[in-house]
């Protein structure tokens, strides 16, 4: 009965930010609903029974990913009058995009309904293994290969990022804390006997 | 009547069973709460005590005996206080900012184990729940700072932001060393594994002499583990030597310059909860959790004690290190989080790998599944 309850509140919540998300005049309004809605989405996970997937989530997008985007939204300077002006002219293409997605996602819920239901709760009932453990002996045993071009996809991107905004501009000083902490008193200090009257000159 | 469902009754009336189970868990959230509070009160006297002694002064000592009154007195103070929220502020975000921070702070209490048994929710995934939680910590510092509307609290909001983020990086990889020793992700589970006393704890493995001499690889990496998962703590929990955020002589007071009364209430307290959480993760992952240093607590009671116990021990090192230690610069605060703790950790972590896979005794092999 709880689990009925939580799922109805999570799903309304969920459905109702994501919705928000579109319809939120500032820009990090939209950022934070959908925050909301990732959040929901974890708990959503935790009903069925993908702990591990939900925390992931949580750290993963919420903790790391959608702080960089209110970073990003927080800074920018956006107009708002000139946003709304462009609205019609991409109508078109957004309504065939949402439209794509809602076949994709129909196409997928009936083929999975028609093999029996969904694949869900792999971590409940009566199997001793926990989730991680369970997606890491088919991560690493099954899909293996694939995981790791994975990986290196994500890091051929990383490396990309850093080669496009890396420049070495000439003349920039820079803190060497080797040769700061190895600097020894005699190269630091020079005593001067100044007369009186005289100064350093 | 439903059929499918279990029913207990009380007063003659019978109630479905997720209702007694409600009543239970509310009974232990709220006294973990209220103890929670309790020692927050008396911590923040702690923490001011122990700066005064460090710099000769006798700290707060006239709101009750030795001033250990103070806090409540202080918390009297801000409730009372108008609530002033800036003309140009974004109001809801405003509001719910310190909400963010002070509900957060209490959350990640859920999974902590008190003493054997003693634990609310005894997630399988606890750390990986500790380890989202505290990383959701930076969006109430960034609300507030957005929605200030002023340019001191968005610098700060910022800075926390990029601060918080990167540090957490870091501490992940510092909590995958311990989760590879133990082969668990259950808080509980983590804490079992130091039982025998105190060389199984996984911050001085190096007297585990008995496996000598893997102890020293082991137990040299996992004490460097520890001090930068002690060090990575300060700098997530926006604690001096690491207080950019709020740096007092750069920023005023940071995001929280514009908030007043009870709302900065709530940022404080729930500033303060955040760091006795990472002081109770540092007893937890290294400290041995609620054993004693010379062998297992399996009376819940005494282990409640004992985990309190380390956790004001932790608390103690982080105000001294508020005391003793400068503030960094923040190139310096990025450098040591990126290029120094990411690669150490992250080789830490091939490290106890290797240890796990190879040299471990056999006895001690985490069975699969774990």
């Amino acid at each position: 009965m709880l689990a009925a309850i939580a799922f109805y509140v999570l799903a309304a919540i969920a459905v109702i930010s994501a919705f928000a998300v579109i319809a939120a005049r500032n820009p990090v309004h939209s950022v934070l609903f959908l925050i909301l809605t990732f959040f929901t989405a974890a708990g959503l996970f935790v009903l069925l029974g993908a702990e591990f997937l939900a925390m992931l989530l949580v750290v993963v997008y919420v903790g790391a990913v959608a702080v960089l985007f209110l970073f990003v939204v927080m800074m920018l300077d956006v107009d708002f009058a000139e946003l709304k002006q462009g609205f019609l002219s991409y109508m078109p293409v957004g309504a065939l995009v949402a439209a794509a997605l809602l076949a994709e996602l129909v196409l997928v819920a009936s083929a999975a309904s028609s093999a029996g239901g969904a694949p869900i709760a792999i971590g409940q009932g009566e199997s001793e293994t926990t989730n991680a453990a369970a997606i890491g002996q088919v991560l690493y045993t099954e899909y293996l290969l694939v995981f790791q071009l994975a990986g290196l996809v994500l890091f051929v991107a990383m490396i990309g990022a850093i080669v496009l905004t890396l420049r070495h501009r000439p003349g920039v000083k820079k803190q060497d804390v080797g040769a700061q902490v190895g600097r020894r008193r005699s190269e630091g200090v020079e005593l001067k006997d100044v007369r009186p009257g005289q100064g350093l000159g | 009547m439903n059929p499918d469902l279990d029913y207990i009754t009380w007063f003659g009336i019978d109630w479905p069973v997720e209702i007694e189970w409600g009543l239970v868990k509310t009974g232990q959230i709220l006294a973990v709460m209220i103890y929670l509070l309790l020692t927050l009160a008396f911590i923040l006297l702690f923490d001011r005590k122990v700066w005064a002694a460090v710099q000769l002064r006798k700290g707060p000592n006239v709101v009750g005996p030795f001033g250990l009154l103070q806090s409540f007195a202080d918390f009297f103070k801000f409730v009372f206080k108008e609530i002033v929220i800036p003309a140009g502020a974004n109001k809801t975000v405003f509001i719910l900012a310190p909400l963010i921070t002070f509900v957060l702070a209490f959350v990640g209490w859920a999974v902590v184990p008190w003493g054997n048994g003693w634990v609310i929710a005894d997630l399988n995934v606890g750390i990986l729940y500790l380890f989202a939680i505290s990383s959701l910590g930076v969006y109430g510092i960034i609300m507030g700072g957005w929605a200030s509307n002023s340019k001191y609290p968005f610098l700060g909001g910022l800075r926390s932001a990029a601060q918080m983020v990167s540090y957490e990086v870091s501490i992940g990889f510092i909590i995958i060393t311990v989760l590879l020793l133990v082969g668990s992700l259950n808080l509980s589970a983590i804490v079992d594994a130091q039982r025998d006393g105190i060389w199984m704890w996984h911050g001085f493995r190096l007297a585990n002499f008995a496996e000598f001499p893997n102890n020293i690889l082991v137990g040299a990496i996992m004490l460097a583990m520890m001090v930068m998962f002690f060090v990575s703590a300060l700098a997530e929990t926006n604690r001096p030597p690491f207080d950019l955020p709020e740096a007092e002589s750069e920023l005023v007071a940071g995001y929280q310059v514009e908030y007043s009364s009870t709302p900065y209430l709530l940022f404080m307290i729930g500033e303060y909860l955040n760091i006795v959480l990472m002081c109770a993760m540092t007893s937890i992952l290294f400290l041995g959790g609620w054993h004693l240093p010379w062998g297992a607590v399996d009376d819940p009671i005494l282990g409640f004690l004992v985990l309190s116990a380390k956790i004001w021990f932790v608390f103690f090192m982080f105000a001294m290190v508020k005391a003793i230690v400068p503030r960094y610069r923040y190139d310096q605060l990025m450098r040591l989080g990126w290029k120094v703790f990411l690669p150490t950790s992250l080789v830490a972590v091939a490290a106890i790998a290797y240890y796990v896979t190879f040299l471990q005794p056999a006895s001690a092999a985490i069975t699969a599944g774990g």
